[in-house]
């Protein structure tokens, strides 16, 4: 057992870790050649000289083709690209690069190392310019002379390929052993000695030359070969040696059972003779062990010359074989039996055009409108590309190649597009992209670009390191519907909130996208949003076109409300969590109240003072004014109803979930299992103190205690305390001020039980999440009765329940323990004043938990300017004077608010 | 002389922290970029960090001393922009063997100081080439995948001229860094090469790559292994990786870049990932504890700081470097 484990894995007794010097080569991944390599492929179909289909290709500049011949290289195994463009009626040098350039771009192509295989030098220096990887070079020799060879040799050296040598000198081709052996030595001595070429990196090719060609001479071509090889293997070191197999079968040409037979058994003995690599197409290869005895005995007797007749018997031999072989069937694609959509999405993910305009075309005859093509099926194709870039499991080039494919099909698409526009080419908008000032990545910006503009936008691209003049100056002489900004390093950042600033100050109004690295949604919420209004940050390519798609229609306001609601929270939200945060003295912030004009202001007093109690209300009243959002977020579904239900990912869970949510909904109403009771209160009050609010009830004084504000804001921006929307005393004006608490909440837990006990969980969980459902719905109608009736200022309101959600409302129904007044010992004050427990039964846990948990309580504030805010951190300065206020040890008031207390 | 050769057998060579960072806070205007020279230059020149070895040379002078001062045995020239390429933006093409040739003699002054009042530990000078703005092996222009807004010859030829400045400013070595396309610093290895043997001299090179991205990357798609073997044929003192990366996040690519070279290891972190202002949050004694790692597993023999290091956090490794052996480097054996 010890043995066999050390075997397995040797344990080093030195400190000193070594290695061998082995040839490694590299595309986007290594290739290290060891003595335990299997023979290594090259794939040879990308030869202009070997493939007539692949001159064609190049010649007509098919690059599209060209690159599906190299990638079916990759797919079929080849470990080596070779590429050859050596062809009269081209220009090499040009081809070579325009051909490895396009490869570069091909991720799955690019990991494997390229052969630059040319005749001549110069296509040679122009293929080692463009490839990143440690390539191999095919090939240098002697025949120029040693002086030409030692140049050639440097160049490649400092370029960093390896190289290929032929056994060729000024004399000519090698073709025995003996000038085989000769020619590659004294290569061997000039590039070790005299170049320092790392041994490592030096491939030799003693020649593989047609066997059975009748020719005298050519009967030892086989076993020099090996014979050669194997002298090479034994006695220049760290070298490989390689060769082109198909040579070797010329005289076959026509009879592929023959060719391929012998392809193999040549491999086999020169594989055995130290042969590492070569050229194969392994279409062409026959596996050894299945050549017909008979066959293999003939081919081999030509290989290695063991018969003066084995050329002739094998010509007998190959007639009575010939041509009962079918040629290789084109490889049928498992990818190309998917769904239409997979088709489309395994198209755009794995960057192959080849059939997207038939997949795409099968597409929009499904479709009522060619543009369902792009909004539907690439676009869920593009979004799979978006989600694999965003988790690490597609890198940048791949991504860019799904937007090549994207493009592609969009143009096949645009004339049916137009053609239902009355044949008028119009873009969906124009759309300005930077890179700002100081910066240079451009990449992402470009592929945002690139899908938008595949979305039918007409994109102005300024480039990179862009300066702000020049993007508003283009901006509005181009009239652009949009202007997108791109950054990557952190000072861009700056300049992104430079130029919000810019846009503002020349009263721009289109919409600004931001992206890049390091932007994110914070950076714009708190950092450019505050500066330029319409700023939206979009952190993928995919998502970028639902956005701009958004923004450029006609009735976006709604949608430019939403996304600057969604910042304005944000940014309160991020603000009360940050740190680094300067603070002014609760001196200051009081200075810095929100002013209201309280002589202006309509001060309603309320229809009917005092406090009521709401025994048992039907809860089928309450069912039009829940908000389901919540509903499914406490589920882990993320989402707006009711789009969540057609949502790609949850959609079909939202669904479900919703359905089982509706039938035990409709079972507590109609069998009433929960009780809806509220108590609420409106009362004479007067802001006192600066930030007390004093609420009379039956003449007794009852004091709520609010928070201010305390972080330090632009000049202009108060700093709120719930009591600044209540008048202050002082100013002899009388205010009101409202309490209220409802619930829903009893017939909760012995319902869950119930559930429990039936080992439902699905039902237990789901009537809690309902209850509070409810209880929200209850406190949002209760204040909509309240606002019209009860109080009354607010008469004339007539909002739909989406409405009511939006909070469109005046007034505000702010909760203790909520960013407005997060001090939970409020509620004590308002179950004192309302004689919450008494009259309804919630109660206050020790910790000021209301039970049962689907309660809600709070204040009512009528006045028109009363907004929802967070209080965010306050200093330690409010702390102690709170303390004072609510007659506690500051110790204790550091308990209650440590949340809200700044570092 | 001692030569970094010898020294970096004997320890763990310090590299210094951030110059960018440090500069920020200079918070250098329009102006004091400009400086008298520059004063009625057509273009803005703000942001032009390494013109300031020109305009500014006193606060180049000063953050050189502080990086000697916190334990750094290597600082890098404020040259990380300078070549033909990324000077055309500012169109200060002219400048580049001005700027290198400034840059490099501050450095080496400094140096000297140092050397000269601690003979025992040495003060080398690393003449800092960038990755320039522009990339050889990918495309700008996705439309058009074989166009490509550089060229290898182009890169070779501003390399070289920036390499030859470097060297007549004196500095002591070279560090190829930030490499995001290993064909840019294939082409400054190209140039390297060339100076080398038309001068006959042999200077020391440090290369140092970027893993940009979640699939542990270089930008132009290599991974760490095939980017190690597309840039070993040259002789190096060291190769490496900087930048993108905090320490932690490094770690893993570095230890499979140890594992594999023959050649010595370096890394320059970033202090942490930035949040979400740009700015990097991680303390020095957080990336101490990082680094010390690093020397844990023996991964490194030059070690220093990438974007959002600073003195301190160099002090901090300088003193952590202190208790561990050098790496020692991978043998290749055989003819």
């Amino acid at each position: 057992m010890i043995s066999e484990e050390s075997q397995l894995y040797p344990t080093t007794n030195s400190h000193q870790r070594t290695t061998r010097k082995y040839l490694t080569l590299s595309g986007l991944e290594p290739l290290v050649i060891t003595p335990e390599t299997n023979f290594v492929n090259v794939g040879e179909r990308t030869n202009v000289t070997g493939s007539r289909k692949f001159l064609r290709l190049i010649k007509e500049e098919k690059f599209d083709e060209a690159l599906e011949v190299a990638r079916d290289q990759v797919e079929g195994g080849a470990q080596i690209l070779d590429v050859n463009m050596d062809e009269g009626m081209l220009d090499g040098v040009e081809a070579m690069t325009t051909f490895l350039n396009l490869i570069a771009s091909e991720p799955d192509i690019a990991r494997i190392p390229i052969m630059i295989d040319s005749s001549k030098w110069e296509i040679i220096e122009a293929g080692l310019k463009v490839v990143q990887g440690k390539s191999v070079v095919n090939s240098i020799s002697l025949k120029e002379g040693e002086e030409e060879f030692i140049r050639q040799a440097k160049l490649i050296k400092r370029y960093g390929a390896a190289t290929i040598i032929m056994a060729f000198d000024e004399n000519g081709q090698a073709d025995t052993y003996q000038r085989r052996i000769e020619i590659c030595k004294r290569s061997y001595d000039i590039l070790v000695d005299k170049v320092k070429f790392p041994s490592q990196d030096i491939i030799f090719d003693p020649n593989i030359f047609p066997v059975a060609t009748g020719m005298e001479e050519h009967r030892k071509n086989g076993i020099d070969f090996f014979k050669a090889t194997q002298w090479i293997r034994e006695n220049l070191p760290n070298v490989n040696v390689s060769g082109g197999v198909s040579n070797v079968s010329f005289s076959f040409r026509g009879n592929n059972t023959v060719r391929e037979a012998m392809h193999s058994a040549f491999l086999y003995h020169a594989i055995q003779h130290g042969m590492t690599m070569g050229i194969v197409n392994p279409t062409m290869l026959e596996v050894y062990d299945s050549i017909p005895k008979d066959l293999l005995e003939h081919v081999e007797d030509v290989l290695l010359d063991r018969r003066d007749d084995a050329t002739e018997r094998l010509l007998d031999f190959a007639e009575s074989v010939k041509g009962n072989k079918k040629e290789s069937e084109e490889k049928i694609l498992e990818w190309r039996s998917f769904d239409l959509q997979d088709r489309i999405t395994h198209a755009l993910v794995k960057g192959v055009d080849t059939f997207i305009v038939e997949d795409v075309e099968e597409a929009r005859l499904a479709s009522t409108k060619p543009i369902e093509v792009i909004e539907g099926h690439l676009m869920t194709g593009m979004n799979v590309v978006g989600d694999l870039f965003g988790s690490g499991k597609m890198f940048l080039p791949q991504v860019v190649k799904s937007a090549r494919v994207m493009k592609k099909a969009v143009a096949y698409l645009q004339p049916f597009i137009e053609a239902e526009k009355d044949g008028k080419q119009e873009f969906a908008g124009r759309i300005l992209m930077a890179t700002v000032k100081g910066d240079v990545h451009d990449i992402g910006k470009n592929i945002v670009g690139v899908v938008l503009g595949c979305n039918n936008y007409e994109i102005l691209d300024l480039g990179v390191m862009v300066p702000p003049e020049k993007i508003i100056e283009t901006a509005k002489k181009e009239k652009v519907d949009a202007i997108g900004l791109s950054g990557l390093i952190t000072p861009s950042l700056d300049e992104m909130v430079h130029l919000a600033n810019e846009m503002e100050k020349q009263e721009m109004s289109i919409p600004l996208l931001i992206g890049g690295a390091t932007t994110s949604r914070a950076h714009t919420a708190v950092k450019i949003a505050p500066k330029y209004a319409d700023v939206v940050h979009v952190n993928d390519a995919s998502r970028a076109v639902t956005v701009v798609g958004n923004l450029l229609q006609k009735e976006n306001k709604i949608y430019k409300e939403q996304i600057r609601a969604e910042y304005v929270k944000f940014r309160e939200q991020f603000l009360t969590r940050g740190k680094r945060k300067e603070y002014i003295s609760l001196e200051e912030a009081r200075k810095r109240k929100l002013k209201i004009d309280w002589q202006d202001s309509r001060i309603t007093k309320p229809k009917k003072l005092g406090i009521e109690v709401i025994e048992s209300l039907d809860l089928k009243v309450l069912e039009e004014y829940i908000d389901w959002s919540p509903f499914f977020r406490s589920w882990d579904l993320h989402g707006r109803y009711p789009d969540i239900l057609s949502d790609e990912i949850v959609g079909k869970q939202a669904t479900e979930l919703f359905a089982d949510a509706k039938v035990l909904l409709k079972k507590i109403l109609d069998e009433k299992l929960l009780k809806a009771k509220a108590v609420f209160g409106l009362f004479p009050a007067n802001s006192i103190n600066g930030d007390d609010i004093e609420v009379t009830s039956n003449k007794e004084k009852f004091t709520f205690l609010t928070l201010r504000q305390q972080l330090k804001k632009r000049e202009g921006i108060a700093n709120i305390a719930l009591a600044d929307f209540i008048a202050p005393k002082e100013s002899g004006i009388q205010d009101y001020l409202g309490c209220f608490c409802v619930t829903t909440g009893f017939g909760t837990d012995q319902l869950a039980r119930k559930f429990e006990a039936e080992h439902d969980d699905y039902n237990a969980i789901m009537i809690k999440a309902l209850a509070d459902r409810l209880a929200e719905a209850f406190a949002e109608y209760l204040h909509k009765e309240v606002r019209i009736d009860h109080w009354g200022y607010a008469i004339q309101e007539n909002l739909s329940n989406e409405e009511l959600i939006k909070e469109d409302y005046k007034g505000i129904r702010p909760a203790p323990g909520y960013p407005a007044c997060p001090d939970h010992l409020e509620k004590n004050t308002i179950w004192q004043l309302l004689n919450v427990e008494e009259r309804i039964g919630v109660k206050l846990t020790e910790s000021l938990a209301m039970w049962p948990a689907a309660s809600v309580s709070g204040y009512y504030f009528a006045h028109p300017e009363s907004r929802y805010f967070g209080l965010g951190k306050i200093a330690e300065d409010q702390l102690a004077n709170y303390a004072t206020r609510r007659n506690i040890t500051t110790e204790e008031a550091r308990k209650w608010l440590n949340p809200n207390l700044a570092d | 002389m001692t030569t970094i050769w010898q020294e970096i057998e004997k320890r763990i060579l310090v590299l210094d922290g951030a110059m960018g960072t440090m500069l920020q806070q200079y918070k250098f205007t329009e102006e004091d970029f400009r400086g008298d020279r520059f004063k009625d230059f057509k273009l803005p020149l703000q942001g032009n960090n390494d013109l300031l070895s020109i305009t500014q040379p006193q606060a180049i002078r000063d953050i050189h001393a502080k990086y000697f001062e916190a334990g750094a045995d290597i600082v890098e020239t404020n040259t990380f922009s300078g070549t033909t390429i990324a000077m055309a933006d500012y169109e200060l093409e002219d400048l580049v063997y001005e700027l290198n040739y400034e840059s490099a003699r501050i450095a080496k002054e400094v140096a000297n100081e140092f050397t000269v009042k601690e003979p025992h530990k040495p003060r080398f000078v690393a003449g800092s080439i960038g990755p320039t703005n522009r990339t050889a092996s990918l495309s700008p222009d996705v439309n058009r995948p074989e166009f490509r807004a550089i060229t290898f010859d182009e890169l070779r030829i501003a390399y070289k001229q920036q390499v030859e400045a470097l060297l007549d400013g004196g500095v002591d070595l070279l560090l190829v860094e930030t490499i995001f396309d290993t064909l840019n610093a294939k082409a400054a290895l190209f140039a390297i090469d060339e100076v080398k043997e038309e001068r006959g001299v042999d200077i020391p090179v440090m290369v140092s790559g970027t893993i940009t991205d979640a699939s542990g990357r270089t930008l132009s798609g290599q991974t760490v292994e095939a980017f190690l073997v597309s840039i070993s044929h040259i002789p190096l003192l060291s190769v490496g990786f900087n930048c993108a990366l905090g320490a932690d996040q490094l770690q893993p690519y570095l230890k499979r870049l140890s594992k594999e070279t023959s050649f010595f290891t370096s890394a320059h972190p970033n202090a942490g990932l930035p949040n979400t202002f740009g700015e990097y949050d991680q303390t020095p004694e957080q990336m101490q504890a990082l680094i010390k790692q690093y020397l844990e597993e023996n991964l490194v023999n030059i070690i220093g700081g990438c974007c959002g290091t600073n003195p301190e956090h160099i002090k901090l490794i300088a003193e952590a470097v202190k208790d561990f052996e050098p790496r020692k480097k991978l043998v290749v054996v055989g003819s």
